[in-house]
């Protein structure tokens, strides 16, 4: 269970080392999450129509772990794009992959670049 | 710079910092905090919730971030073992020293264990900290391991907690049974009659009650594996939870000579200072008033009364009397006693109101002049203890008839309370954060305070037990009112709304979706509570299904299935009234083997398949609809089953054809969204096979026709329904359903269901009865053709889903790969399967 959640490490956007493409844009369903498989990792995709951004995180929920995440509605609080797991509604930042309740839980948080309608998501590795 | 040390990270200790950091010239103070167990102080009195979640966090009071942020220095896992009172220094068990200026002693108490003859066994329990209850959870999932029949485990101790634990105990699957040696349960709270109804309703859910038995012995080898009381008296269980009282955790009191109580605890006066001036007690270990308080209420004050004596505030002193009056948290079972339970002769007199077949009982004692309420018990229904418990602390005024507070008024309307208004601002309205009602209402007349949120924000009441949040909720509509602001309970930050509201506002502006709805009438970007209650709205108004607006819907509506614990789903196909040809349920049945589906049948006459992945879904679903099945909506917040009994087809006592009737209403109302879910019943007779009361609505047969019976549920908080109307034919009865059904949709607030709406319907149920039967608003027409509306457009979500190939990329585990989620791991049980479980 832990190396499960050990996979899962936030990448910034200057330590990208490779660009990985995981579909066009309209494979992805507007203002809700999609999940994308990158090697052994799944990771949650955040497509927000409204304000023309994306986000991507693990899928994993470190609350039970349940690999569940982009099933999860999306949506903001205070301003902070944010995704509610749909377990047990706990709400992370896509910002920062915080728990906005101020609990000890976060993810891990993946750069997204859209490039000729084609969306990418960052890894380090 | 003065250093404050204080011994003990439990909730006082926790809440001295609190306290300490609120105040304002605190900045000459650092305060070190010791705690010998591993974590920061963490919720004890919600300690039993471990059980439910094992989420250690969620209990934490505040993480140890907060501590670093308030420049507190935390010191966990670090036992304090001596005070050297002429130097000024403390001792730890790792041998280093500590110097201080002020010292606090909150180290609490410990479960008392009676020094009985192999109480060292394997098996034996307390239970007071998280690493008890993780130990008793892997102690009872080993000794239920291979085992066919039931455990059996005892619980020492018929008090309020011992009682707590035994639900603990059977929440874990084992069989309790609970020993006391008083001849009552809550001896100390409770009289004898009360405590008998207390004794019936609690076997009544399956908690085992041995009284009047003193244990000598604990049998067993190595291991526990019985109790014996008497020479031929003896008990078989393999687990003993201790719950018989506690003892100070004084020790330190004692090793530097501190003033100690005969029977432990250290001696504090009103100040809550030692006899050392500079070394104060708080909490569990003080003794006070030569009182040891049990409770985490006077705890709390006296966190405060510290706090304030060492900031030189040295006229907030510890009250003389402190209230013990308590509610017992056990799920399910009501008890509360407040003020003086037991009532002697000369002190006043009482009436007590006791029904047996309902396992209620109510006591209140009253002064001679019968001007005071001076304590009381409720067993069964302790709904009242709130108003009682307030009425007591601040001697409000009582009818002159005092029998009315338990039994209320004769004839209609109110009980016999006044408002939550009478009560005087003084009256502390929460103890665990000693909010008073002054502090509530002037947070809204004076400190801008618009909601409830905002209150809670502000005071912190509600925060500890949460007993007292009714009264808060009353209290804060309330003084909304005073000032002439509507009271409104928006939906959430995007849309400064009510449901009802937003209903209007949707149908009125005819608004074509969701994104329109937030440009229109909200702000930002949405979140998990108004996106799914908007689609609910717009299912309402045009029976649209979640295939249209996707991404608004609710988890379970967006996959049009339950999501499991694992992140497989679910299958429900309706099986209306419960009435199924052979041929479905083979059809069923080759379909659940097919995929390998866990079956089982509903508490509402169906059948469930469990464990199908996302994109099994459609295909489970294509083979179903092409056998005749449709969706169940068993993940919708819509109707669900209308259950029925066999009714006068085969029944020898069936009065009408209550299958058929049945049927007939589950395909009216088949998919009908409503702001929660719908639940109906249909019996044959007046002995109610059917269980038509406990729904939303049902119908019994009579001689004559149908009686209507409306809001009711089972659940979390059963009502039955009330009856609406009488020997109605089919046809009224449909008419009548259309009117009801469609003005709670109209009106409820999100996840309200019936009964909830209807107690806070002003006017209750004859005001119910007049918009509905006798069309007071003028609507009636209105709403029957609504639902007529709806009913005409009904169409199947997954027949829908399965005949579009766009809507099929939904059911997708990866949107880059046909791989499906690796992740799952099944276990077999029973000759199926279940998710394994995650630690
Ligand atoms: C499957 C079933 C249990 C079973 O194995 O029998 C069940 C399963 C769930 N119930 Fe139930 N309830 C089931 C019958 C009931 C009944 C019995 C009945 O309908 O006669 C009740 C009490 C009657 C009532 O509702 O008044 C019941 C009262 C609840 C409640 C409490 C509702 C309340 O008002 O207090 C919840 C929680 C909620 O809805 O918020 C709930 C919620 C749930 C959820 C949805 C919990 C969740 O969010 O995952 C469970 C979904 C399991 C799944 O994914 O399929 N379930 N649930 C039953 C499905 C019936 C069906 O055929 O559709
Ligand atoms: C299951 C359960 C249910 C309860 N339900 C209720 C309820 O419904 N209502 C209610 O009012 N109360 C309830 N209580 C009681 C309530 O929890 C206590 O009154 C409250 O926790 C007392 O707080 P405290 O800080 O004095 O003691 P504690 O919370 O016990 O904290 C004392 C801390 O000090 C530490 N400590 C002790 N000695 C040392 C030392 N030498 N060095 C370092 N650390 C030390 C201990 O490890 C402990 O963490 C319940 C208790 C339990 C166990
Ligand atoms: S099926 Fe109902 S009662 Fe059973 S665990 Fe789930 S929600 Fe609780
Ligand atoms: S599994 Fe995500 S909140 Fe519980």
């Amino acid at each position: 269970m832990q190396n499960i959640l050990e996979q899962y490490q936030s990448v910034s956007e200057d330590s990208v080392s490779t660009w990985f493409r995981v579909g066009e844009v309209s494979d992805f369903p507007e203002n809700s999450g999609a999940c994308i498989k990158y090697k052994t990792k799944q990771i949650a995709v955040y497509n927000f129509t409204r304000t023309s951004k994306w986000y991507a995180t693990q899928n994993l929920c470190p609350h039970k772990m349940e690999m569940v995440l982009s099933l999860g509605m999306i949506g903001d609080k205070d301003d902070i794009p944010k995704v509610a797991c749909p377990m047990h509604k706990k709400n992370f930042s896509l910002e920062d992959g915080s728990n906005l309740a101020g609990e000890d839980l976060k993810i891990a948080t993946y750069p997204v670049k859209i490039e000729d309608g084609n969306v990418y998501i960052g890894f380090a590795d | 710079m003065k250093k404050i040390i204080v011994i003990g990270n439990g909730m006082v200790g926790y809440k001295f910092c609190e306290k300490f950091v609120a105040q304002e010239n605190t900045k000459d103070f650092k305060i070190t905090i010791f705690g010998e167990e591993p974590r920061p102080a963490y919720d004890r009195v919600h300690l039993s919730e471990f059980f439910d979640n094992q989420d250690a966090k969620a209990l934490e009071m505040a993480p140890r971030t907060w501590y670093e942020e308030q420049g507190i220095e935390l010191i966990t896992n670090e036992r304090i073992t001596d005070i050297h009172r002429s130097s000024k220094k403390i001792t730890t068990a790792k041998d280093v020293n500590y110097k201080y200026d002020y010292l606090v002693l909150a180290t609490g108490s410990v479960p008392f264990v009676p020094n009985i003859n192999g109480i060292e066994k394997k098996g034996v329990f307390v239970y007071r900290t998280i690493e008890d209850l993780e130990a008793m959870l892997a102690y009872a999932e080993a000794i239920q391991k291979g085992k066919t029949e039931t455990v059996k485990a005892a619980v020492l101790g018929g008090g309020l907690l011992g009682l707590e634990a035994a639900k603990a105990v059977m929440d874990m699957g084992l069989e309790p049974h609970v020993v006391e040696f008083a001849p009552k349960l809550m001896p100390r709270q409770l009289d004898r009659r009360s405590s008998k109804v207390l004794q019936e309703k609690i076997e009544s859910i399956g908690i085992n009650v041995h009284l009047s038995k003193a244990t000598n012995k604990i049998l067993g080898d190595d291991a526990i594996t019985g109790m014996e009381f008497g020479e031929y008296d003896k008990i078989d269980v393999e687990m003993l939870v201790i719950s018989a009282g506690i003892r100070p955790r004084d020790e330190l009191g004692k090793t530097c000579d501190l003033e100690m109580g005969t029977r432990g605890g250290i001696v504090v006066n009103n100040k809550m200072q030692t006899s050392d001036p500079e070394i104060y007690a708080i909490g569990e270990v003080a003794l006070y008033n030569n009182m040891i308080y049990g409770l985490v209420a006077p705890g709390y004050d006296m966190a405060d009364v510290a706090v304030n004596q060492i900031l030189g505030n040295t006229d907030v002193t510890m009250v003389e009397d402190i209230d013990m009056s308590t509610k017992l948290k056990l799920i399910g079972v009501d008890v509360a006693s407040y003020g003086e339970p037991f009532m002697p002769v000369e002190k006043g007199y009482s009436i007590v109101y006791e029904n047996k077949t309902k396992n209620l009982y109510k006591r209140i004692n009253v002064s001679h002049d019968g001007k005071e309420l001076l304590g009381g018990i409720l067993v069964g229904d302790a709904s009242d203890y709130n108003m009682l418990h307030q009425i007591y602390l601040n001697g409000l005024p009582i009818p002159e008839d005092a029998e009315e507070l338990i039994v209320g008024a004769r004839g209609e309307g109110e009980g016999g309370f006044g408002s939550v208004m009478d009560i005087p601002d003084a009256a502390q309205v929460c103890s665990c954060e000693s909010v008073t009602k002054g502090d509530i209402c002037t947070s809204i007349t004076e400190g801008g305070c618009n909601n409830l949120g905002d209150v809670i924000a502000k005071t912190k009441a509600t925060t500890g037990c949460g007993g007292c949040k009714p009264m808060v909720v009353d209290l804060v509509n309330e003084s909304l009112k005073s000032l002439g602001k509507e009271v409104k309970e928006t939906i959430c930050e995007h849309f400064d709304f009510n449901r009802q509201e937003l209903y209007d506002l949707i149908k009125i502006n005819k608004v074509k979706d969701y994104q329109e709805t937030l440009n229109l009438f909200g702000e930002g970007h949405g979140c998990e509570i108004c996106k799914p209650l908007v689609a609910s709205i717009f299912a309402s108004i045009t029976m649209e299904t979640p295939n249209r607006q996707v991404g608004i819907q609710d988890t379970n509506d967006r996959f049009l299935a339950n999501i499991q614990r694992n992140g497989t789903y679910s299958v429900v196909p309706r099986i209306a009234g419960g009435e199924i040809t052979p041929d479905k349920l083979i059809v069923i049945g080759q379909v659940a083997k097919k995929y390998d589906l866990y079956t089982k049948v509903t508490g509402g006459q169906r059948i469930d398949l469990f464990g199908a992945e996302l994109h099994q879904l459609p295909l489970i679903w294509k083979e179903l609809i092409d056998a005749g099945f449709e969706s169940g909506h068993a993940y919708g917040k819509s109707l669900r089953t209308v259950k029925s009994c066999v009714g006068s087809t085969w029944c020898r006592y069936g009065m009408h054809e209550s299958v058929t009737f049945a049927i007939e209403i589950e395909n009216r109302y088949r998919g009908l969204r409503s702001p929660h879910k719908l639940k109906g019943g249909v019996s044959g007779c007046i002995r109610e096979c059917a269980e038509a009361r406990g729904k939303d609505f049902g119908l019994i047969a009579v001689d004559g026709g149908w009686n209507l019976y409306v809001c009711g549920n089972g659940g979390a908080t059963p009502k039955h329904a009330v009856l609406f109307a009488e020997q109605l034919d089919d046809e009224t009865a449909i008419k009548y359903l259309d009117r009801f059904l469609m003005f709670y949709i109209r009106t409820a607030g999100p996840l309200v269901r019936t009964a909830p709406w209807l107690d806070k319907l002003e006017g209750g149920i004859e005001y119910l009865k007049q918009v509905v039967i006798e069309d007071s608003l003028g609507i009636a027409e209105e709403l029957e053709l609504e639902m007529q509306g709806l009913v005409n457009s009904y169409e199947c979500e997954w027949k829908q889903a399965i005949e579009s190939p766009e809507m099929m990329k939904r059911f997708k585990h990866f949107v880059n790969s046909d791989d499906t989620d690796d992740n799952l791991v099944f276990v077999p049980m029973r000759d199926q399967k279940m998710p394994k479980a995650w630690n």
